[in-house]
């Protein structure tokens, strides 16, 4: 665990940079792949960093919502640099519905646009495996395995390892994927249904779970749903490529 | 890699076979079903996590510690009270600059079940340079002296300021590294955490 990097005067929050090194490198391989799927990589770079900027702006502003008076009291305090006043998941449909809106006026077509985006998402899910290492969340539950690690006053199943061991594979799995041709929406459903299948597994695993009626796993059921869509697209998908064929 | 040629050519004929496809769904589903009841949580049962421990979902260990120009105040005995837990230093710019925050903050709490604890690091700094922050910053609340830095290794303390919010069972909900905190950040959390009401 490394949450903080001491470089001279300066303590860097290194899950931080672990997740900005995601972004850059996502970024690399998303323009490196528009390029061989014929899409302009420019257009990728743009939908890239206005969805991040948004949902940066989206995640405050759904903030600042819930606190509206004090927001509305000192506006300035929009401008904070202190991240825990951003709600991540306002944050995330605004990013989305951002990139949405932009692939619509650009009138491109959406599956090859998300397939482009698939190895970045692949690299960015490790930089999140690694930040976990690095910050100490998304921690285990206590466990008796010889490989447990001792983390948060318990010995405990190396969750984050785990996680980072199963992005790894699945980013190797999706460049293999990806380099031979296939159908539209391949690469992109075959990311998210193994991510879900990965948390899937991986849940059971975990010390921090949002249980639903104090017993079931929240975020395997989450998970269980999202991978069935997976299969459920991907099948879409090839049946709608076999038709045109 | 053949076999994952192999592998890969038969997925791609399944998906393409509707019956075929579906039929994998539904195996995925009653598997999936089967591993979440199977590693769901037995009610009521703790795993640890509640354990006290210096970051978020965790109780906040519990230290007593001599108070500026005064006797020991111990953590135990706020129970019951939302506590924030700043942990500072007289060298530190940003300890410094959130410091008007906390200050205006407690004042404005002063009715409400709520306590702000700040913790000097002593052992980083010095008892006299404490003395002169607090009358620079006209600080009220309790500054308490981090003597010997037990505090700040309970706390895993890393970089300066560290701030953790306490709930009134003494869970610590939210924890931030660095600052400065602005006030409205302060008090947003602040206010969460009194609207879940005493226990």
């Amino acid at each position: 665990m490394i949450p903080i990097l001491q470089i001279g005067p300066l303590a860097v929050q290194f899950p931080g940079l672990l997740l900005l090194g995601g972004v850059w490198a996502a970024t690399l391989l998303i323009e490196r792949t528009a390029r061989r799927n014929k899409i302009n990589p420019d257009f990728m770079t743009n939908l890239v960093f206005v969805s991040l900027v948004v949902g940066i702006l989206g995640a405050r502003l759904g903030y600042a919502l819930r606190f509206l008076d004090l927001y509305l009291a000192q506006p300035g305090a929009l401008l904070a640099l202190n991240a825990n006043t951003l709600s991540p998941l306002e944050g995330l449909i605004a990013g989305l519905l951002a990139a949405l809106v932009i692939v619509q006026r650009k009138r491109q077509p959406l599956l090859p646009i998300l397939d482009a985006l698939t190895p970045g998402l692949a690299v960015f899910m490790l930089a999140v495996g690694l930040a976990h290492i690095a910050s100490g969340d998304a921690f285990g539950s206590p466990s008796n395995v010889p490989w447990a690690v001792e983390i948060w006053t318990a010995r405990r199943h190396p969750s984050q390892i785990y996680e980072t061991i199963a992005a790894a594979l699945i980013l190797w799995a999706i460049l293999r994927l990806e380099s031979k041709p296939g159908f539209t929406g391949s690469p992109f459903f075959s990311l998210i249904a193994l991510h879900a299948a990965a948390r899937l597994i991986l849940e059971a695993f975990r010390g921090d779970s949002l249980l639903l009626f104090e017993t079931l796993r929240g975020a395997q059921v989450v998970s269980l749903c999202v991978l069935l869509l997976a299969l459920a697209a991907l099948g879409r998908c090839a049946r709608t490529s076999s038709n045109h064929a | 890699m053949r076999v994952e040629y192999v592998m890969m050519n038969q997925l791609n004929a399944w998906s393409r076979d509707r019956v075929r496809w579906r039929r994998l769904i539904l195996i995925v589903a009653v598997l999936g079903a089967a591993w979440t009841a199977g590693s769901a949580v037995p009610a009521g049962s703790a795993d640890g996590t509640r354990a006290p421990s210096p970051r978020a979902g965790f109780q906040a260990p519990l230290f007593s510690l001599e108070r500026l120009g005064g006797d020991a105040l111990s953590l135990m005995d706020l129970r019951g009270s939302v506590v924030v837990i700043n942990l500072w230093a007289s060298w530190c710019p940003p300890c410094r600059a959130e410091m008007p925050a906390l200050q205006k903050v407690a004042k404005s709490f002063a009715d409400d079940d709520l306590m702000i604890l700040g913790i000097h690091m002593t052992a980083q700094d010095s008892e006299a340079n404490a003395v002169a922050f607090v009358r620079e910053y006209n600080l009220s609340f309790p500054i308490l002296l981090d003597r010997t830095g037990a505090v700040g290794r309970l706390y895993q303390s890393r970089a300066l300021p560290t701030t953790f919010f306490v709930d009134r069972e003494g869970v610590i909900r939210e924890v931030v590294v660095g600052g400065p905190l602005h006030e409205v950040a302060l008090r947003s959390t602040i206010e969460s955490l009194l609207q879940e009401g005493g226990s």
